[in-house]
């Protein structure tokens, strides 16, 4: 009966879809791409994958449709119709999609238990989870431990894209922003200032929750850098730039966006110091299990750290351009 | 009948009730004529269909871990949604957008 | 019970989303958008359920959140252009 939930939900994705394409306001289209991700994240759950759902929501819809209106807010609305031929174009996706979708005639069916990926590498997960790792969320002993080389890789992916949008936006602190005259943002609103004040406290808590707790349900270091973003972003709206950029400063964000990234490959280093491989921790306490606990801990801290950094510093280069 | 069918009736009905209003809620989103009229009906939505649903399900799972992350889910959505209700009719009416139908009061109306 | 619940979910979703694509004005189209965001925060609660796995309502709660900061930035990314456009238009004048 899920199924029939997934179908409705993936409809309604392709609908979404051909109207962002369709649609020459771009407003509308970042609006349209918010509720894409909004069900993306509703697929994937019901798919039983909820840490990639939970990072889908926490990235996709909230944190993109911020940063993509804050792009727009510097640019045009809407947009130019293009006047070139698109016969070639649509030629080439069309054969494309025909390609990829007679390509998966072959593959086995969604979820079958006699496929080859549960037969050989899903058990020996598994198996190796219970022994080595001892923890009950598979997913991060997956990300964090047996993969850990990718997911160094996705921190300084992360980190490169912080630095470049800094480069390319400025930092705040360097231009300060011109007051617009017609100054009636939310922070003079009472309602919003005073909800927001009693939930960012609880928000962070929940970040604080989602990154320890990444062990045993989904979570992790993405999900809680990506919420405690959200908290801080809430806090910038309610009270105003200046006001956020005085309880976190900058020098603190660009330290933070360092500082994960230098966490992970320093505790790579100690475990090749302590006489292990890079990124085996085992080495780092006298019980290996343990030392695998500590590991997790370490390196989920370090992506939490770099990923909060660099979406609270690509917001404020984007909040505090002026637009005109 | 034992408790344990009381509760999934109880449970089944508070569920159907936040069902029912739901589809009144999104209904009223799609036909009504005026934003702000809109937004009451988007409103029912947020309130009392969260509290039926939400409600319902707490009964389902009885007193374990559960049960508070649902209080705290109905918390959260019970205080975040007329809030951005209220953000969203203060903007659009900054940004200028005047209903035709509320018209102000005149001596008119009372003859 | 649950399957009852998450029809009715889903199709005030597609309600929604017919008001995201016909709205007028933005507004309608940023209101739609926080309605299907509050009606997928239910819709995990209710899937949860019938998942039989109740420590996804994190999920739920996470969503919840993302969605309540989203519409507020959004509002306010519309109201600084608002204002600019009108700002503009009183120096034109």
């Amino acid at each position: 009966m899920t199924i029939v939930f997934s179908l409705f939900l993936l409809t309604l994705l392709v609908v979404t879809a051909v109207a962002i394409v369709r649609t020459s306001d771009l407003f509308a289209a970042v609006m349209l791409s918010g509720i894409f991700s909004l069900m993306l994240a509703a697929t994937f759950f019901l798919f039983d994958a909820p840490d990639v759902a939970l990072t889908e929501a926490a990235v996709g819809a909230g944190i993109s449709t911020v940063l993509l209106l804050g792009a727009l807010s510097l640019t045009a609305a809407s947009e130019h119709a293009s006047s070139r031929n698109r016969v070639l174009a649509l030629f080439v996706v069309i054969t494309t999609t025909l390609t990829v979708i007679y390509a998966t005639f072959d593959k086995p069916a969604f979820g079958d238990p006699a496929a080859p990926i549960h037969q050989h590498v899903a058990p020996w997960y598994f198996d190796t989870t219970r022994e080595a790792i001892d923890i009950p969320n598979v997913v991060t002993a997956v990300l964090a431990s047996f993969r850990g080389y990718d997911t160094l890789g996705e921190v300084f992916v992360v980190f490169t894209a912080g630095i470049g949008v800094l480069f390319l936006l400025g930092s705040p602190g360097n231009k300060p922003r011109k007051s617009s005259a017609d100054a009636r943002g939310l922070r003079h609103y009472l309602i919003p200032r005073m909800v927001g004040r009693m939930l960012i406290p609880f928000i962070l808590l929940f970040a604080l929750y989602v990154q320890f707790h990444g062990d045993f349900s989904p979570g992790g270091g993405f999900q809680a850098g990506a919420i405690f973003a959200a908290a801080m972003i809430l806090y910038s709206l309610l009270e105003g730039e200046k006001r956020a950029l005085a309880a976190v400063p900058s020098a603190w964000l660009h330290a933070m966006i360092a500082a994960g990234a230098l966490i992970y490959g320093g505790v790579g280093v100690v475990t090749m110091l302590l006489g292990g491989n890079f990124l085996d921790y085992s080495v780092l306490s006298q019980d290996p299990i343990a030392g695998q606990h500590l590991g997790i801990i370490l390196i989920e801290a370090g992506v939490g750290i770099t990923v909060a950094g660099v979406l609270l510093s690509v917001y404020h280069a984007f909040a505090a351009r002026d637009s005109s | 009948m034992n408790a344990g069918t009381l509760l999934d009736i109880a449970s089944w009905l508070l569920m159907s009730a936040g069902g029912v209003f739901i589809l009144v809620g999104g209904i009223g989103a799609l036909r009504l004529p005026d934003l702000y009229t809109r937004m009451h009906a988007a409103g029912v939505t947020d309130s009392i269909a969260p509290a039926l649903i939400l409600g319902g399900l707490m009964l389902q799972s009885g007193l374990t871990l559960a049960t508070v992350k649902l209080v705290a889910i109905l918390l959260f959505l019970l205080l975040t949604g007329p809030t951005a209700s209220n953000a969203l009719a203060s903007a659009s009416l900054l940004a200028g957008n005047r209903t035709e139908l509320a018209k102000p009061y005149s001596e008119e109306d009372d003859r | 019970m649950y399957y009852v619940v998450g029809f009715a979910l889903i199709v005030t979703m597609v309600l929604a989303l017919i008001r995201a694509l016909l709205g007028p004005s933005v507004y309608d189209r940023v209101l739609a958008v926080n309605m299907i965001g509050t009606k997928t925060v239910l819709l995990l609660s209710v899937t949860s359920f019938i998942l039989g796995r109740p420590d996804f309502l994190d999920l739920a709660l996470a969503y919840a959140l993302i969605n309540f900061i989203g519409v507020l930035a959004v509002l306010e990314f519309f109201r600084d252009r608002a204002s600019d456009r009108r700002s503009q238009d009183e120096e034109r004048s």
